[in-house]
């Protein structure tokens, strides 16, 4: 299959201090990948950089989605063309309630109308299947939700937004049990298209455990310190990353 | 100030006049005792009026220029034409209205919103109003929905009139307001009696259209003991290229135990120096409650006074400030609890972009006899740049030690953070800043009758475009 996201030799900056020194990553279509690596390893960093924030600056290297450079691209950009990052820590957003921001969100990236029906009749069997109460819906988005519920919400954003890239950050992190149950129910969900991609960022595989993973990668002080399949996984979840911190 | 120089020169003009008062022919473009009588024949004033508004130009020429808050020296008095007549004399019904002014009033959307649910349309077109209208259900409630000319001449309310108007804002109280006295034309007059809850909110738009005009509506509405009504003010008006004055007063008796609300969502051209004077008395267990949204003029100086006479009187003022660039808006609220037990909540937000200053000014007194009284103010400010200013000046008297003050000032700037999320999910990051600062501007919308909150929406996406350097 063709390569959806290929990263090549990436360097990035924020305020003038190097984070990622040279990182290669390759995402085909319909794959599942899984970063791993400790905290400060530039994990967030690799997926703030991929999905376009200005705060973080690519000094050489490029992005290349679905064969198209878009290293100079904007996050808007970036998002029509099917780059969804879930956030560790989602904004809260004032004046505008979750239902609302999903509908214009879909129909900027469409460029078309989206009739209110259709998308009140989706939005209410993706909620279900999040076990998301109905009423978060009309709630302003992200505000006063649990850390729980942000996560959900995130989750739910990408299954209305149908991105063909999803970038998870941390998306398993500060959850219990029956949270990261749900939200794995989520990805399965994603997953079930097999044209998607994903990649899950984690320091640790409570979320992995159910789910199919194609490749790892261990990202240790801005470098891709290991690369495998589902089996570095199992390793890291065994033995944690102190291997390659001595490596560093 | 950064343009103090300029104002300290108007000012050295101003007391050339003063020493040289009888010498009134030097406003020979400007205002006479001639025009002063002029317009008072015209309109078929008693005479009391006339001599008032006589009164009112000498305490005019007297009064110093202001000489703090933004400044107003581009403000060329000699170019304003104070009084524009209207080619046509009141209508009571649309169709009669004629072409050119209707195409106007329709750009403005009055029709519309006058078939729908509005009790009543006061449009103002230039100075004098031409198309006037309370629906019937409204009258028979015994509720009065005039203009202040007409209401004037009839003999049921001429008395309540002379007794009221500018009692609350008296010329003296500063030169715009003497201007005002000396030089009013149009506006509103609205009586409830005893009792009577209008469910419908009564409109009024005033728009300016003649080049060089200034503009002098005042509106002077009396509730009486537990009545309620909701007053909502618009104002538009298309730019031009020579500076406008609106100089408008708003008088405001609130009765014991009655409740005003009064929304303004005002959007005057560019060029407007927008120096306007509203003010609210409120007796006893009454309530007076403003909601504010200020978007237009080149210079603003806005800050509705609530008198708190009687005991448990209540004042909530709820505001939204918006300079973009070339604008220097200073506004904010005056309280004055002057009886036990009252309470007023005063909360604002402001904006500045592209080197707008928006400055937002409270001035809250406490009585010695209010105690028992409360008064929270809460200020936040939204700088979209680097360029723009915003600044808080708070003031509080507080001359009982048996009352509850709080005050509160929050400055800061649109969050990166929030404008790459949403831009992480598509928008652009023009229409990223524009939700974020309708979020911030929401506390004024979700007050706002819905028909203005999306007309004040719409307004933050228009004055956001172009905002992305």
């Amino acid at each position: 299959m063709a390569h959806l996201l290929e990263i090549k030799d990436l360097h990035v900056s924020v305020e003038e201090k190097e984070l990622l020194h040279g990182v290669s990553l390759d995402v085909k279509a319909g794959e599942t990948h899984v970063l791993m690596g400790p905290n400060g390893a530039g994990k967030s960093t690799l997926g703030y950089s991929v999905m376009g924030s200005p705060r973080y600056a690519v000094t050489s290297g490029s992005i290349v989605f679905d064969g198209e450079d878009i290293t100079a691209l904007s996050a808007d950009k970036r998002a029509k063309k099917g780059i969804f990052l879930s956030f560790q820590a989602p904004v809260e957003i004032p004046g505008i309630t979750l239902s609302s921001f999903l509908r214009s969100a879909l129909e900027q990236q469409t460029g078309q109308r989206i009739k209110l029906w259709d998308f009140k009749k989706r939005l209410r069997e993706t909620m279900a299947l999040l076990q998301m109460d109905e009423s978060y819906a009309e709630r302003e988005l992200n505000v006063g939700f649990s850390g729980g519920e942000k996560k959900k919400a995130e989750i739910l954003q990408l299954l209305m937004l149908r991105p063909k890239l999803a970038i998870l950050d941390e998306t398993d992190s500060g959850l219990d049990v029956d949270a990261v149950r749900t939200v794995s129910q989520g990805i399965h969900e994603f997953q079930k298209n097999p044209e998607n991609s994903l990649l899950i960022i984690t320091h640790n595989t409570r979320l992995l455990a159910s789910l199919s993973v194609d490749k790892a990668h261990v990202l240790v002080g801005g470098r891709i310190a290991a690369q495998g399949g589902a089996e570095l996984v199992d390793e890291i979840n065994a033995a944690g990353f102190e291997k390659y911190l001595t490596v560093e | 100030m950064k343009e103090k120089t300029q104002v300290e020169h108007l000012n050295e003009s101003l007391y050339d006049f003063r020493f040289d008062e009888d010498d009134a022919d030097r406003f020979e473009s400007g205002i006479t005792p001639q025009i002063i009588r002029e317009i008072a024949e015209e309109k078929g004033d008693p005479d009391w009026m006339r001599d008032f508004r006589l009164k009112s130009l000498e305490i005019y020429n007297k009064t110093p220029m202001v000489d703090w808050g933004p400044s107003i020296e581009g403000l060329d008095m000699s170019q304003i034409v104070t009084y524009i007549r209207p080619k046509t004399r009141m209508r009571t019904d649309w169709n009669e209205v004629p072409d050119d002014i209707k195409s106007t009033f329709e750009r403005l959307g009055i029709p519309q919103a006058e078939r729908e649910s509005l009790a009543g349309v006061g449009a103002q077109y230039d100075s004098e109003l031409v198309y006037h209208n309370v629906r019937r259900e409204v009258a028979e409630q015994g509720v009065v929905y005039t203009d202040l000319e007409s209401a004037m001449h009839d003999e049921r309310w001429a008395d309540i009139i002379r007794t009221h108007f500018m009692k609350l804002v008296p010329p003296t109280d500063h030169k715009f307001a003497a201007l005002h006295g000396a030089v009013w034309s149009g506006g509103s007059f609205v009586y409830v009696p005893k009792g009577v809850h209008l469910d419908i909110p009564l409109q009024s738009y005033f728009r300016l259209n003649a080049k060089g005009a200034g503009q002098f509506e005042h509106t002077l509405i009396i509730l009486e003991e537990g009545s309620y009504l909701h007053f909502i003010e618009g104002c538009s008006a298309p730019k031009y290229f020579v500076a406008s004055l609106h100089a408008g007063c708003v008088e405001l008796y609130v009765g014991k135990n009655a409740t005003l609300r009064y929304s303004t969502v005002e959007n005057w051209s560019k060029n407007m120096y927008n120096l306007n004077t509203k003010r609210a008395i409120v007796e006893e267990g009454g309530k007076v409650e403003w909601v504010s949204g200020s978007f237009g003029s080149h210079v603003s100086y806005l800050y509705p006074m609530s008198i708190l006479h009687g005991r448990g009187a209540r004042a909530e003022f709820t505001g939204i400030t918006f300079a973009g660039e070339g604008q220097n808006l200073d506004t904010g609220a005056k309280i004055v609890h002057a009886a036990p037990d009252t309470s007023s909540y005063v909360n604002t937000r402001s904006i500045s972009k592209s080197g707008g200053i928006s400055t937002f000014r409270s001035a809250v007194q406490i009585n010695e006899n209010a105690h028992g009284s409360k008064c929270s103010v809460s200020c936040e400010s939204l700088m979209l740049d680097s360029q723009s200013r915003s600044d808080t000046i708070p003031a509080m008297d507080i001359r009982t030690n048996r009352a509850d003050v709080g005050h509160e000032a929050k400055i800061g700037r649109i969050s990166d953070e929030a404008v790459f999320y949403l831009m992480a999910r598509g928008l652009s990051e023009e229409d990223a800043k524009a939700l974020i600062v309708r979020g911030f501007a929401d506390n004024v919308s979700k007050e706002l009758p819905l028909e203005y909150a999306v007309e004040m929406n719409n307004l933050i996406g228009i004055e956001m475009k172009g905002s992305i350097g």
